[in-house]
């Protein structure tokens, strides 16, 4: 097997409290999430907001600390590593943030931007071998060298955003995580963005892990699907052409609109109402929601049948 | 016509961001305006809802007919009574639209106490109502919950139910469900597209979304750097699109499978307000432009839909 990413069991949970006469209250950003990433592939993690799909990217690269489970990296135990070796080891893992706007400095330089990463890696770069190295990544996501001296208030969006990829790429990593890299774009811009990711993993042999509220695009995009919902994985697809089984990836494929009038959607009633993400009972956190729902489905938890490579999925009553 | 947008044009301050902006809206349609960020969907939306000076904005040329009334004459004081009144409008982020310190149901109460006349009792009475055609359910205690203890897409509703409130005949939309998750966004646009039926309403909606669109209008219309770049019947847009921006708009929306497409995104940036091109605003951009397209604006050609390209009657 070439795993590259193993995510096993992994959860987190928040806790608030409100003050002296409140209980505290527990809640499940990741609940009890496993999946595998093999190299060369891309996974798209698909879910609408709150259901944890950013949580489980920081946990991913360990910029949160998990509350429990595991995550092997290469074959590397990410959770038992040091300060310092978890640094070298990012090197290897970027990421790519949802907002281009707030992900880079204000006041660097392009080319600061762009070399930020060597320096945290500690490493040193005469004069020269800087500007090469700038125009190099520039090029690569297909930004003028003329760039390199702007600031970032003086790129579009689009642009940015190359810049965010550009400083994920600088180090040569293996897995990029994309949190949501097109959701602040327009439609023109997320085509271009798309297509130099494209480009991108099919010369430099990338892994991604991609993450998104669009069902359309992660179609298009990845190769395997999960899909998340408070907190859980819900249905594991290892293709896009599968038809989805769970009751909530319905409800998300039937949401999304096709860009063709003839193919208009006769979209079914559904409660809006999210359920608190705070102390979630027993039961399956779609139930109240659930067309197909049973008395079961509100006492007990259903569990991902067989990950892996299959097609699995957490439902009482899958279709 | 229930509202007739003929040759806008607007400036704000030196900059001039609307030029020949024309279409038309009938009783009980739906029309979309589509468009990136800056091409001047909003502020189409604006200029008929008499909010231009909001910021220091003025219509320098053209009109805006809604049932008969020439919009561009009236007084702020006329125009209050249409806005909210016979115009009903839903802005995009429901988070902003709503006062946070006042309950729900008092809100809507005012536009049909301002507007119809009614009396507080039976303000609220119609409130309660019209917030269970919204499909509320338990309108009575909904009515005294603060913003705050909603989500957003019941806040959403309650937008709806303060546009709704004094039984508009047009209500525009402006990105009615872009703050909103798909799931949400869905039964938005369900419930929106069932009132224009019930209530007979003309709603122009804004949106960039070509999906939304393909969903719900009758019509489109496709906006770039401040003009009109095409409009026409939703299947002919969608169908055989004319021109070079909206052939490229659709080429960018994600569909199919992994490996069966690829995306064909636009070369470049939307111009800035600033400096928009000479001759035809997409000619930079557009992978057919020659030499007449940078120099000479093209018109609104008619045919099967009506196109500003200078190639329209030519078959791709």
């Amino acid at each position: 097997m070439s795993e590259l990413l193993e995510v096993r069991n992994l959860s987190k949970q928040f806790s608030s409290h409100r003050g002296l006469f409140h209980a505290r209250r527990t809640m499940y950003a990741v609940n009890d999430v496993s999946f595998a990433l093999p190299a060369g592939r891309v996974v798209g993690v698909v879910g609408e907001s709150g259901c944890g799909k950013s949580t489980l990217a920081r946990l991913i690269l360990r910029l949160i600390e998990p509350s429990d489970g595991t995550v092997s990296f290469d074959g590397l135990a990410l959770l038992k590593q040091r300060a310092g070796d978890m640094r070298r080891l990012r090197a290897r893992m970027q990421m790519v943030f949802q907002d281009p706007y707030s992900a880079i400095d204000p006041r660097y330089t392009i080319a600061r931007a762009v070399m930020e990463p060597f320096q945290i890696q500690g490493k040193r770069f005469t004069t020269a071998e800087a500007t090469a190295t700038v125009e190099e990544l520039l090029a690569m996501v297909g930004l003028s060298e003329q760039m390199a001296d702007s600031y970032p208030h003086q790129l579009s969006g689009g642009q940015k955003q190359r810049v965010g990829i550009a400083r994920a790429l600088a180090l040569k990593p293996a897995l990029l995580v994309l949190d949501e890299p097109t959701a602040s774009l327009d439609v023109s811009v997320q085509a271009q963005i798309i297509g130099l990711l494209e480009q991108l993993r099919d010369e430099l042999n990338l892994t991604y892990l991609f993450i998104s509220h669009d069902l359309a695009l992660v179609k298009y995009f990845c190769d395997e699907v999960l899909v998340m919902y408070m907190g859980r994985i819900v249905e594991a697809m290892p293709s896009t052409d599968v038809n989805p089984r769970h009751p909530y990836s319905k409800t998300l494929l039937d949401s999304t609109f096709e860009p063709d009038p003839k193919q208009r959607r006769n979209i079914e009633a559904l409660s809006d109402e999210v359920p608190s993400p705070f102390d979630l009972g027993s039961g399956c956190a779609f139930a109240a929601r659930c067309p197909s729902v049973s008395a079961r489905c509100r006492n007990e938890t259903p569990i991902l049948s067989t990950p892996g490579r299959s097609h699995a999925v957490a439902c009482h009553h899958p279709n | 016509m229930m509202l007739r947008v003929d040759n806008l044009g607007v400036s704000i301050g030196s900059v001039r961001p609307l030029s020949g902006v024309s279409f038309n809206l009938g009783k009980g349609e739906t029309v979309g305006i589509v468009g990136e960020s800056g091409s001047g969907k909003s502020l189409t939306a604006m200029s008929v809802m008499g909010l231009l000076p909001l910021i220091n904005g003025e219509i320098t040329s053209g009109s805006i007919n809604f049932d008969g009334t020439e919009l561009t004459a009236l007084s702020e004081a006329e125009y209050r009574l249409l806005r909210g009144g016979r115009i009903g409008l839903i802005t995009q982020n429901p988070m902003t639209s709503l006062d946070p310190l006042k309950k729900i149901g008092p809100q809507i109460d005012v536009v049909a106490r301002l507007h119809l006349g009614l009396g507080k009792r039976a303000a609220r009475e119609r409130t309660v109502e019209l917030l269970g055609d919204l499909r509320i359910s338990d309108p009575a205690s909904i009515y005294h919950l603060y913003p705050h203890q909603m989500s957003g897409g019941m806040k959403q509703r309650i937008v709806i139910a303060m546009a709704l409130a004094a039984d508009p005949d047009l209500l525009i939309a402006d990105e009615p469900t872009t703050a909103l998750d798909v799931t949400v966004q869905a039964q938005i646009i369900r419930l929106l597209m069932d009132l224009v039926t019930d209530r007979n309403l003309s709603l122009l909606l804004i949106t960039h979304d070509m999906s939304v669109v393909a969903q719900t209008c009758d019509k489109v219309v496709v906006m770039y750097a401040g003009t009109v770049v095409e409009r026409g019947t939703v299947e002919a847009i969608f169908d055989s699109p004319h021109h070079p921006y909206t052939q490229a708009l659709i080429g960018c929306i994600p569909r199919g499978l992994v490996g069966e497409m690829r995306l064909q995104g636009i070369d470049g940036t939307v111009p800035s307000v600033v400096h928009y091109p000479d001759g035809c605003r997409f000619h930079p951009r557009c992978s057919r432009a020659e030499d007449i397209c940078a120099t000479i604006v093209p018109e609104l050609v008619e045919t099967q839909n009506a196109a500003a390209c200078h190639f329209a009657n030519e078959e791709t």
